[in-house]
């Protein structure tokens, strides 16, 4: 009876799980790709376009309206022979710059893009300067007259 | 003394950097320019909601009158909290205004204006987000302010509240009237 019980617990378990899946398959359609190169595309781009109304969300992630919306539009521009930057460029001229996840190289972002890269090299520079500084620190070499004070004091301290 | 005092530059640039980040914080991230601001309104050729057989495209919006092209649907309940200004702007200050039915059907559409008021001279009917999409609406209701050569001048994302007639709209009408 109790084996039972359990058994029935499990199938209950498993129906809904199942069914959940099938509840989660539906907000994103599943689209048929003829060639594997064009499907490899349209996941690639629709990971790396961010859907508008979402906090963070790539629009392959998300089941706002607009996000389908803009997987369809890419699915058809894909099966029009568009490249992939002819696509993103199509989305940006609708819905700006914010729906990148990798901002494009240009006049208004070189200060995005380039900071980090000054940065780190003024960083490498710093620390190349500190490490020759030490350097020439422990590397000079004493003067006579230097090394016969040395001498003495430690000539003092033996006779004492 | 000088030397100590360049130990606290590290300190001063994080703290630069930490009152920058901390100001993100209470940003928006809605409030982001359109990406037509200042650029032609798309090309379009669709139907009109109370006339299917009447036709209409971009000339619509290149009289030389500057207009306000409202996007709605009946599915929005923003849109009707937004109906009461736009009545206030077509019928008080006079302004253009130009419906685009989004993602609707024409029954519902037509019993929403019986309903809440039509302050629109024209209706575009856009069921299947055509017209929208070219103007990278994400979400309803949205406003684009023309002007009379069919540029974007505005755009208001979102329900304009009652204070945003004053605050918001009507200073941009003034500016490209």
């Amino acid at each position: 009876m109790a084996l039972m019980r359990g058994s029935l617990i499990l199938a209950t378990t498993l129906a809904l799980l199942l069914v959940a899946g099938l509840v989660q398959a539906a907000a994103i359609e599943v689209r048929e790709f003829n060639d594997p190169v064009l499907e490899e595309r349209y996941r690639d781009i629709t990971a790396s376009l961010r859907c508008p109304t979402c906090q963070n969300q790539a629009i392959n992630d998300s089941d706002a309206p607009v996000a389908g919306d803009m997987r369809d539009r890419v699915y058809q521009l894909l099966m029009d022979g568009r490249a992939d930057f002819e696509i993103r460029s199509y989305m940006v001229e609708r819905f700006g710059d914010y729906v990148l996840y990798n901002p494009r190289l240009e006049g208004r972002t070189f200060l995005l893009w380039g900071l980090p890269a000054v940065l780190g090299l003024l960083g490498l520079v710093l620390v190349g300067l500190l490490v020759r500084a030490r350097r020439n620190a422990s590397n000079r070499a004493l003067s006579a007259e230097e090394r016969a004070r040395l001498d003495a004091l430690i000539n003092r301290e033996r006779i004492e | 003394m000088n030397r100590r005092l360049l130990l606290l530059l590290p300190l001063a640039g994080f703290l630069a950097l930490a009152v920058f980040l901390y100001q993100g914080l209470s940003l928006n991230p809605f409030h982001r320019e359109s990406a037509l601001m200042a650029r032609d309104f798309p090309e379009f050729d669709l139907a009109t909601l109370k006339a299917p057989e009447r036709r209409v495209d971009r000339d619509l919006l290149t009289t030389g009158e500057l207009t306000l092209v409202n996007v709605w649907g009946e599915w929005c309940p923003e849109c009707k909290r937004e109906m009461p200004q736009l009545l206030d702007l077509a019928e008080r200050h006079g302004i253009r205004l130009v419906g685009v039915n989004w993602k609707d059907t024409r029954e519902k559409a037509l019993g929403f204006l019986e309903e809440f008021g039509d302050p629109f001279e024209v209706n575009i009917f856009d069921p299947d987000n055509e017209l929208a999409f070219e103007l990278g609406v994400y979400g309803a209701p949205e406003t684009f302010l023309v002007d009379g050569d069919g540029v974007i001048r505005y755009h208001h994302t979102g329900y304009i509240a009652p204070n945003d007639v004053a605050e918001a709209v009507l200073p941009e009408v003034e500016q490209w009237r």
